[in-house]
């Protein structure tokens, strides 16, 4: 009974595998299932990536798992409790307010996971648009969207990030928008850039000539060409936009205390880093392998979806 | 000619790129006519223009002066949704002309939905049939295809519209021998199908002969001699260019060619 359930396993494995690398799908939902179990198959091959896919995925399930994960209260002090080592009671040790620093990562990841989803969701749109809108009208058009951005791009982004949030008051909403505001510019660049050698190609022209309008051929002929250099360009900027984030909250623009975010932990910690080093070192840990998650992620995902380095 | 029967007259077209001393004028007061259900020739070398003379018909290029009429309807600025269901082109190279990341299904829809036709099923089958495509390749992505397996859904695209007309730039002369004649036979026999009026334009004249009614002789931007295909097997051309272009066609001879006049 045993022996023969195996194979049969085996065989529908199989038999997806084939469905999936057919050159003939019969379905729209076949051949795109196809193309990304390619491009799965393509990604899995780079070790580092698979990693950083593994980091990544780590983050999501632990802001969504914090409240059943974390072994205390973030924000309740203990102040019997305060400044810890590590234990069996508190397997990462405690702050100055006696607060468990495992339950506060664990819920800081939330708010680190908030940052990077929301900048990304503002900013790569946003380059997006204005990117292809330039780079496919040219002309005037252009020149006043570039210079924009220019002037956006000239910014140093932590200071202007800081200059916005000392005018819209500190809070981790106001220090995610001045980071969106700060790092449109590169995603509108690489759009330009790539609707400009799209522009004239026989495709569009064809598209052009079958009377599709312009909005249609930048929906639905040019974005999603540029879509793959922005997204790995994105990965790889998330890095940048969860140190900004740790910086601002370093030095108390970010999120407010007693939010646990994680480059307010690193400033609460400065004070004790000599005698009570955990407190500042591990919440800087914990961005430091965050960071290098979003980096390994994005080389990968660039290996697979960047039309220039070979992958389909 | 009955007048009735013109389905495209082009008179004194000129288009031009650039300005002042960087003008470059790249056709020059080309006039001809295609009657209904007729295929029309246009060759040249490399630069003649007869490109040029295509996406000026589409409206992709300003006309620097003369007129264009479809139909006995005149042509000018921007081109409305109608004019593209009556006028469709294909490419020269069907490598660049497909969208990468579009399967075959949704090149060809893509036309249905801007035109907002009905019965979109059954079209994008018809047309797969029609090309010689059959069904199987109707989900592969254009990377998954060959060049002739490309050119076919080009084509399908095109036509998906019905429309009247076909510009043809060079259909063939990125494909294989092989493949070219096939491409060639599955032209004239979709001609017939739905009754179209082509412009091919080559540098080949043994495709324009063989496709073609009559043909217009390019170079430097000017049409230099219209000749019918009869009078082209005859012999009967008169300008030397087009003389010289036959002679190119019987194959590479050293002499000749050191002969040969550059025609400005």
């Amino acid at each position: 009974m045993a022996n023969n359930e195996y194979p049969q396993q085996e065989q529908t494995v199989d038999g997806l595998r084939q469905w999936l690398l057919t050159t003939t799908p019969c379905s729209r939902l076949q051949a795109r299932a196809g193309r990304s179990y390619i491009a799965w198959l393509s990604f899995t091959r780079n070790r580092l990536a698979v990693i950083g896919l593994g980091i990544i995925t780590l983050l999501v399930l632990t802001a969504v798992l914090a409240p059943l994960i974390a072994p205390y209260h973030p924000n309740v002090p203990d102040l019997e409790q305060r400044l810890q080592t590590m234990s069996m009671e508190h397997w990462l040790g405690t702050d100055q307010l006696g607060r468990d620093i495992l339950s506060r990562i664990l819920y800081g990841s939330r708010l680190t996971l908030y940052v990077v989803v929301l900048v990304a969701i503002i900013a790569a749109p946003l380059g997006l648009v204005v990117g292809t809108v330039a780079g496919y009208s040219g002309g005037l058009v252009d020149s006043v969207l570039m210079r924009i951005t220019d002037i956006f791009l000239a910014f140093p982004k932590l200071i202007l990030a800081l200059a916005f949030v000392a005018a819209l008051g500190p809070g981790i909403e106001n220090a995610i928008i001045a980071i969106a505001i700060t790092s449109w510019p590169p995603y509108a660049r690489i759009a330009r850039a790539e609707t400009i050698t799209l522009r004239n190609s026989d495709f569009i022209v064809a598209a052009r000539l079958q009377g599709a309008g312009h909005i249609r051929l930048i929906v639905h002929h040019i974005i999603p060409l540029c879509l793959s250099s922005v997204i790995v360009r994105v990965t790889l900027d998330m890095a940048g936009i969860i140190l900004t984030a740790a910086g601002l909250g370093f030095l108390g623009l970010g999120a407010q205390p007693p939010l646990p975010e994680w480059g307010a932990m690193i400033a609460g910690g400065r004070q004790f880093l000599l005698d009570q080093w955990w407190v500042a070192t591990l919440p800087g840990i914990a961005i430091f392998i965050v960071s290098l998650g979003f980096n390994l992620l994005g080389d990968g995902l660039r290996d697979v979806l960047d039309p220039r380095s070979g992958g389909k | 000619m009955a007048q009735q029967d013109v389905m495209i007259d082009v008179q004194g077209l000129g288009v031009s790129f650039g300005h002042g001393s960087a003008r470059v004028d790249a056709v020059r007061d080309v006039s001809f006519q295609v009657a209904r259900g007729c295929s029309y020739g246009l060759v040249g070398e490399s630069g003649s223009g007869k490109s040029t003379v295509l996406k000026a018909l589409c409206g992709l290029y300003p006309l620097q002066g003369g007129s264009i009429a479809i139909d006995g309807r005149a042509c000018i600025g921007r081109r409305n949704l109608d004019f593209y269901r009556q006028v469709q082109m294909v490419f020269q190279d069907p490598y660049g002309s497909l969208h990468p990341r579009h399967t075959v299904d949704r090149v060809l829809r893509e036309p249905i939905t801007i035109h907002k036709l009905e019965r979109a099923e059954s079209r994008i089958r018809e047309m797969l049939v029609d090309v010689g495509l059959g069904l199987d390749f109707r989900f592969r992505y254009s990377h998954q295809l060959s060049g002739g397996q490309r050119q076919r859904v080009a084509i399908a695209r095109a036509l998906i519209l019905k429309p009247k007309i076909l510009l043809l730039d060079e259909p063939t002369s990125a494909l294989d021998v092989s493949v070219q004649a096939e491409m060639l036979n599955l032209l004239h026999r979709l001609r017939e199908k739905y009754d179209l009026t082509y412009i091919l334009v080559s540098h080949d004249l043994a495709v324009v002969a063989h496709m073609c009614d009559r043909l217009g002789v390019m170079v430097n931007g000017r049409m230099v001699e219209t000749l019918s295909d009869v009078s082209l097997l005859n012999g009967q051309a008169t300008h030397p260019y087009t003389r010289q272009l036959i002679n190119a066609c019987h194959g590479y001879d050293r002499k000749m060619i050191d002969g040969f006049v550059r025609y400005e």
